[in-house]
């Protein structure tokens, strides 16, 4: 973690400002350093007004789906009561390392703007849910929730206010698909974590006990105290259109300094986050293909790297920011087992209940592992954009689904791209030479000239 | 076989009222219990399942579901390395092979001295401090072969047993809601709207 700010722009570090202490995650240090400021200020304010302040805001999540979190709040169907908040922090989309240092570093920061989300909503009580594999973060955080209720800040009566909530810390026990809002739903209810049928499509109408509930993912809380303490205003004079704030983003892999960075929303480029803050690729090797927004989001090149860390620009250029997360891969990288490892992630953390999912990703995952087992046979390539096909129909970004969550679709985003990228690296695991130059697969033609884009 | 002892019998009912609905309790009593005894034994399951008021099926049900719970016992120390995309880039299945030749069993198993499980885990939330690994949760990054070897010998030697605990025990901190800080469950069909959130043209909060 490095207290960098983006380039060329004076950026404030909104979420992680404190990381530099070692101390930050006391109550001492955090009360020293603005902390429960702006839950004093929400509490002068009627939730409505703190409501707008966030809407203003236009704080996007930062989970992965991107959808703006004053929007969400404002979904939960009036007179309905109780209605919950929970937290998403089970973290776990490959490549992504940040709600675990937000909640390990500043566990009062989340502490905070959870409790200023459940004013401003309405919330009888709210639930904190931590990845179970997170030992230090449930540590540190029920640390902190202890020293909170001790001080006055949570349970009943807030700070002598007639604003009353629990939190209560719960944990998770390894399942990368409880990270989908409705599965954690079903997991805090004691259930295997399988996402719900959609419809209701937000929790907020219909979530646990099937009571309007409010999910947000942790970097996004952790951005409510300072919109808060500095105005909605203040927080829309960083970043772009639609993509305010700053964010965090974890680069890993072939880079000379993997870490993460807190950036300006929208203007910071990948070039800037790659070749800037992380000092290029590794070694003598250039860049091969890097993954924009965590494993379930399609391959970036080189001609990609002026592009702006903006939600619209990158979804035009067919991939997405997701959950901040850019693995970045050099000229040593072996694009068929590249894919392979990210299918077969999504094989193993398929919950099962959706066929297309549950048979097509361990389908993929076998061809590929045989593949790479030097039993590739020349039908294999269009057999991988057949089940592709299958899973996510065209094959299209974003992913038609097939299934009650993007789980499945995910398998396919790295197989579309090593493809139709390397489709050469991939032909020498198939026979070489015999392999068809070209798959058509519902009229649709996959397969174009080796280097030409990506066609998704 | 072990139910719950009554200190953690307390402790789990506890738990159970912090919720609007028991069955919610159930992932953080399967936590407690595999704390207690290391795993998941099935008295403890059907312990558990008394305690919610539903049935050890479902209790086993909802159990099978995550991989952090075993219901078998494992070794003194789990560990888990990470081979998922960014480690791999970087050794992380390196580190795997190197460990499996080094304890001699195969990611699932156990040694024969029940010391160590060995397991290949997807992404563990380190990706810039690859290869890491986690013993009994507990984080080691940027680690090579031979860091490794010295943490083996280190855990053989029980120098490390202050920073990492037994099999089962997560955050060594836990929360305690004082009873007079208590806001309460907010159960369904019992709570109306908070009193927080009056309407806003109500006198007291018009615009002077």
């Amino acid at each position: 973690m490095t207290d960098q700010a983006a380039p060329g722009r004076d950026v404030p570090q909104m979420i992680t400002g404190r990381f530099r202490y070692d101390d930050a995650h006391t109550i001492e240090r955090y009360q020293a350093t603005d902390g429960y400021v702006a839950l004093r200020q929400a509490l002068d304010l009627h939730p409505e007004d703190v409501h707008a302040e966030i809407k203003n805001a236009s704080l996007l999540g930062r989970g992965g789906a991107g959808f703006p979190a004053g929007v969400k709040w404002g979904f939960c169907p009036p007179g309905v009561w109780p209605r919950y908040f929970v937290v998403n922090g089970d973290e776990s989309e490959p490549g992504t390392y940040k709600d675990r240092l937000l909640m390990e570093r500043d566990p009062h920061q989340l502490i905070e703007g959870v409790l200023i989300g459940a004013y401003a909503t309405g919330c009888a009580q709210a639930f904190l849910y931590v990845r179970g594999e997170m030992a230090l973060a449930q540590e540190r955080i029920a640390q902190a929730l202890n020293e909170a209720y001790a001080a006055g800040l949570v349970g009943k009566n807030v700070l002598g206010s007639d604003f009353s909530c629990d939190i209560v810390l719960h944990w998770g026990a390894g399942a990368y698909i409880v990270g989908e809002e409705t599965a954690l739903i079903e997991s805090l209810e004691g259930n295997r974590g399988m996402p719900r049928l959609k419809p209701p499509y937000f929790p907020a109408a219909k979530g646990l006990y099937m009571q309007p509930t409010i999910v947000n993912n942790v970097e996004t809380m952790a951005n409510v105290p300072w919109i808060i303490r500095n105005g909605a205003d203040a927080y829309t004079a960083h970043g772009a259109e639609n993509s305010r704030g700053t964010r965090m983003f974890a680069v890993s892999g072939h880079v000379k300094k993997p870490g993460v960075h807190e950036v300006e929303f929208g203007t910071t480029t990948f070039r800037d986050l790659i070749y800037g803050l992380c000092g290029g690729i590794r070694g003598n090797h250039v860049l091969k293909a890097f993954i924009p927004g965590g494993a379930s989001a399609p391959w970036f090149y080189e001609e990609h790297l002026d592009l702006p860390l903006e939600v619209g620009a990158v979804g035009a250029a067919g991939s997405m920011l997701g959950s901040g997360a850019v693995v970045v891969m050099d000229d040593t990288t072996d694009a068929v087992k590249a894919a392979w490892r990210v299918v077969r992630f999504f094989a193993r953390e398929s919950c099962g209940k959706c066929t297309p999912c549950r048979e097509g990703t361990n389908w993929l995952e076998k061809i590929l592992r045989r593949m790479l087992d030097g039993q590739g046979r020349p039908e294999d390539i269009a057999l991988l954009l057949d089940l592709c096909d299958n899973i996510s129909p065209a094959i299209a970004w974003p992913p038609k689904q097939t299934t009650i969550c993007p789980l499945g679709p995910s398998a396919v985003s790295p197989i579309a791209s090593a493809v139709m990228r390397f489709k050469s690296e991939f032909q020498a695991y198939c026979g070489g030479g015999d392999v068809p130059t070209s798959v058509t697969i519902n009229g649709k033609a996959y397969l174009p000239p080796e280097g030409a884009p990506a066609g998704v | 076989m072990p139910r719950f002892t009554a200190e953690n019998t307390i402790l789990a009912k506890e738990i159970i009222g912090r919720y609007p609905h028991p069955k919610s309790a159930l992932i953080p009593l399967l936590h407690l219990a595999q704390e207690q005894d290391g795993f998941l034994a099935e008295d403890a399951m059907v312990h558990i399942a008394e305690l919610i008021e539903h049935t050890p099926a479902e209790v086993i049900g909802t159990a099978s579901f995550y991989e952090m719970f075993k219901r078998e016992p494992v070794g003194d120390y789990l560990i888990n390395v990470c081979t998922n995309i960014s480690c791999m880039l970087l050794g992380g299945e390196e580190l795997l092979h190197h460990l499996e030749d080094r304890l001699d069993i195969r990611p699932g198993s156990t040694t024969a001295d029940g010391m160590f499980t060995l397991e290949d885990v997807e992404c563990i939330a380190a990706c810039t401090e690859a290869p890491c690994l986690t013993v009994n949760y507990r984080y080691f990054h940027k680690i090579s072969t031979d860091e490794a070897d010295q943490l083996l010998e280190d855990l053989r030697a029980g120098r490390r047993a202050h920073e990492i605990p037994k099999h089962g025990t997560l955050a060594r901190t836990r929360q305690v809601i004082p009873a007079e800080r208590r806001a309460g469950a907010a159960v369904p069909g019992e709570c109306g709207q908070p009193v927080w959130m009056t309407p806003k043209d109500e006198p007291e909060d018009a615009p002077a």
